[in-house]
């Protein structure tokens, strides 16, 4: 599928894979944008969803007018476990299906906080696990009828290893990279695409103001890497790659050890 | 029944920093906060008892500075709104930039009718200092572009203002240094263009006096229009220049392999000035040999000369970082505007200040402005001569731009806002007659103050 004019002056080259919509949650988070962004410089048609409708509006829109792609909204909350059923299913049964799902979105949380007091921890994991959970429930089943497409989702090096200092947010996406790990064997013989990203630190709103790391990464590179990982049929991605040996290193250290260190 | 607590903190955080304007002096301790959402950015203007707005830091001394208070960053805040292909209006966010624009609509066939000297300028800066650029005696300023803009006040409301709707708010906005409130929207007319490239008509000049003579004989047939001028040269030579006008080439007009992608602007290699270079570096001595050098490689004469686009209006966005040069002591670029009655002498007085006291200026850049009424009123344009000098910081510069003020004020001329950080509020005000009216407005919307700069309080910006 080739498109011309109001795109940029290139023709925008056909995405692969086919006609359906690629479906990002959490659309209004910093990597979810940009991500959409450079989907839709491949041409691939996209439904937007996130919290705040106008915010997702104002992502669509911009998309868009840049890249002149079709692009929807949706209004996506992770916590709202009963109405993903409905919008992933409005999705796929929308002209030309889904091609994707793709989440992008967490809640980084306050760790000192949620040892404290659980109704954060609780919130923090249900965002980031069972919110994630609940709609990839939904989105792998009709994959899985449908015969094709990917799911693309977005966990974190934190959930690699626990460590002191953020455990909890960590254990969160550590579960759902383990459940992504299960889905992936799933998924595989019935040609469904599963493709865990683990982000290293990130200059994103949610790191803002956060005690500074010189290892931070922009989002706009971030994005980039994790499209073309997707494009590339990769399984499991560490954005930027020197994350991965980072931790390699990390989770070879013997637990005797690294229960004294202060990571 | 909100589902998301707000334990945790995802409100606005800001990031203590220390920033500084393009002449990298003075340098200021603020909290930076980065909202990338309109609700963030309310918060954050709440959260504050004094903020101001910050684009690309483009502002030459202290518009975007704010000791010991807050600083709004409004470069996650950079979408496009909406665009109509047919009238080629677009809305967008005030941190969308000169380079954003041009690189989502020049293969469209669109394209900013003002671009000043730099993409990276934000188009809420652009319409804050009221910019101009190399064609402002053609299309004005940035602002007569502008049909409208989105205001979000210090109450946390937001303000739609146009030509018709809350004018004083519009008119004390454009031009108004971010001191009315925080941008949100823009509504701004593209024009259209067919290729990337500039006809340009170079001439070598040994004077000032031949350089005005041409720009008042034949600025007319050009859109674009600039000199540089060597201020460092006196004398007989004093203000000699090189004039640099052009105008648009189209399409047909093109050939080889510009003809195959007429609206590809290519993009030049950025040489980064890698760290601060020594103060001191650019003195008298070094600059007059660039400046003679300059003068001298250019021919006398050229007509025609194909230009792409992003060398024609933005030469220094080649070297990256340039200001580096300067060292930590950094710059400061002293731009004024006098009225053509009189103006000649000004320049000639100007300049010769500028050689009597041994202080070096390698960018100088004479420019003319055209009749148009100020879209703002605080804008800068006035018709009249338009130079600006580029200054290395230093002792005795300070008693320079003092004489240099009086010579402007005594013939009738201003100094530009976005390049100042030294202009006192007597002399403002005198420059600046129509500061009491934007006051009142300010008074309006902003009665506390809470936008509020290092320039504002110098000047005397303040309800």
């Amino acid at each position: 599928m080739n498109r011309t004019g109001g795109t940029g002056g290139k023709a925008v080259p056909a995405a692969a894979g086919g006609v359906g919509a690629v479906l990002v949650l959490g659309a209004t988070s910093g990597i979810g944008r940009h991500i959409a962004h450079e989907l839709a410089k491949r041409g691939y048609r996209l439904v937007l969803a996130g919290r705040t409708r106008q915010e997702v509006e104002g992502v669509s829109a911009d998309i868009g007018i840049r890249y002149g792609t079709a692009v929807q909204t949706e209004v996506f909350d992770a916590l709202a476990v009963d109405l993903h059923e409905s919008l992933v299913r409005r999705v796929s049964e929308a002209e030309g299906g889904m091609e994707g799902v793709v989440l992008t979105f967490g809640l980084l949380g306050d760790q000192a906080i949620a040892v404290r007091d659980f109704a954060h921890a609780r919130e923090i994991i249900d965002v980031n696990y069972t919110g994630a959970v609940s709609v990839l429930t939904h989105a792998a089943n009709l994959l899985e009828a449908r015969g094709r497409g990917f799911i693309l989702a977005v966990t974190s090096v934190a959930g690699d290893r626990g460590r002191q200092s953020n455990y909890v947010y960590g254990s969160a996406k550590g579960a759902l990279s383990l459940f992504l790990q299960g889905l992936r064997n799933r998924l595989h013989p019935r040609g469904v695409r599963v493709l865990t990203v683990k982000p290293g630190v990130v200059d994103t709103r949610m790191t803002y103001g956060r005690s500074g790391s010189r290892l931070m990464a922009r989002q706009e590179h971030v994005a980039k890497r994790i499209v073309r990982a997707l494009e590339r049929g990769r399984d499991v991605a560490y954005v930027p790659g020197f994350w991965r040996p980072i931790m390699f290193v990390i989770r070879t250290i013997p637990e005797r050890l690294f229960k004294r260190l202060r990571l | 029944m909100t589902l998301r607590s707000d334990r945790g903190g995802n409100g606005p955080r800001p990031v203590r920093q220390r920033l500084s304007g393009w002449g990298r002096n003075p340098v200021v301790e603020t909290d930076v906060y980065r909202p990338e959402t309109g609700r963030d950015l309310r918060e954050a203007i709440l959260a504050c008892a004094r903020a101001v707005p910050r684009g690309l830091g483009r502002s030459y001394g202290d518009a975007s500075l704010n000791a010991g208070g807050g600083t709004l960053l409004s470069t996650r805040l950079d979408r496009m709104l909406a665009f109509d292909a047919e009238s080629g209006v677009v809305d967008c966010e005030a941190g969308v930039s000169i380079g954003d624009l041009l690189d989502c609509f020049l293969p469209r066939g669109l394209m900013p009718a003002v671009l000043p000297g730099t993409r990276r300028v934000t188009v809420g800066g652009a319409v804050a200092c009221d910019i101009h650029g190399k064609n402002h005696h053609m299309d004005g300023t940035f602002a007569r572009h502008v049909l409208g803009l989105e205001v979000l006040l210090a109450s946390g409301e937001r303000v739609w203002c146009d030509r018709a709707d809350n004018v004083e708010l519009f008119r004390a906005t454009v031009g108004g240094m971010g001191l009315t409130g925080m941008i949100t929207r823009i509504r701004l007319r593209l024009q259209p263009v067919t290729s990337a490239y500039v006809a340009v008509d170079h001439d070598r000049v040994g004077h000032l006096d031949e350089a005005l003579s041409l720009f008042d004989e034949s600025d007319r047939e050009y859109r674009f229009s600039v000199a540089w001028l060597d201020a460092v040269a006196r004398g007989r030579s004093l203000g000699r220049s090189v004039l640099m006008r052009g105008n648009p080439l189209p399409q047909e007009a093109l050939a080889g392999r510009a003809a195959t992608a007429p609206l590809e602007a290519a993009e030049p290699r950025i040489l980064k000035v890698p760290c601060d270079l020594p103060s001191g570096l650019l003195n008298r001595p070094t600059i007059r040999l660039f400046n003679e050098s300059y003068y001298r490689l250019r021919r006398g004469r050229s007509r025609d000369v194909v230009t792409p686009l992003n060398s024609f209006f933005f030469p220094l966005d080649r070297i990256g970082r340039w200001n580096r040069l300067y060292g930590r002591r950094g710059l400061v670029q002293y731009q004024f505007v006098v009225p053509y009655e009189g103006g000649r002498d000004a320049l000639v007085r100007v300049l010769e200040e500028v050689v009597a006291a041994g202080r070096g200026s390698f960018l100088a850049v004479l420019k003319r402005f055209g009749e148009f009424p100020p879209e703002g009123l605080l804008s800068f344009p006035t018709p009249g001569y338009t130079l600006a000098l580029d200054f290395p910081k230093g002792p005795g510069l300070e008693d320079l731009l003092a004489r240099l003020d009086r010579v402007v004020v005594g013939h009738g001329g201003r100094v530009y806002l976005a390049k100042d950080d030294r202009l006192g509020p007597d002399r403002f005000r005198v420059m600046y007659p129509e500061v009491r009216r934007w006051r009142e407005a300010k008074r309006a919307v902003d009665p506390r103050n809470r936008f509020s700069s290092e320039l504002s309080r110098r000047l005397g910006l303040e309800a």
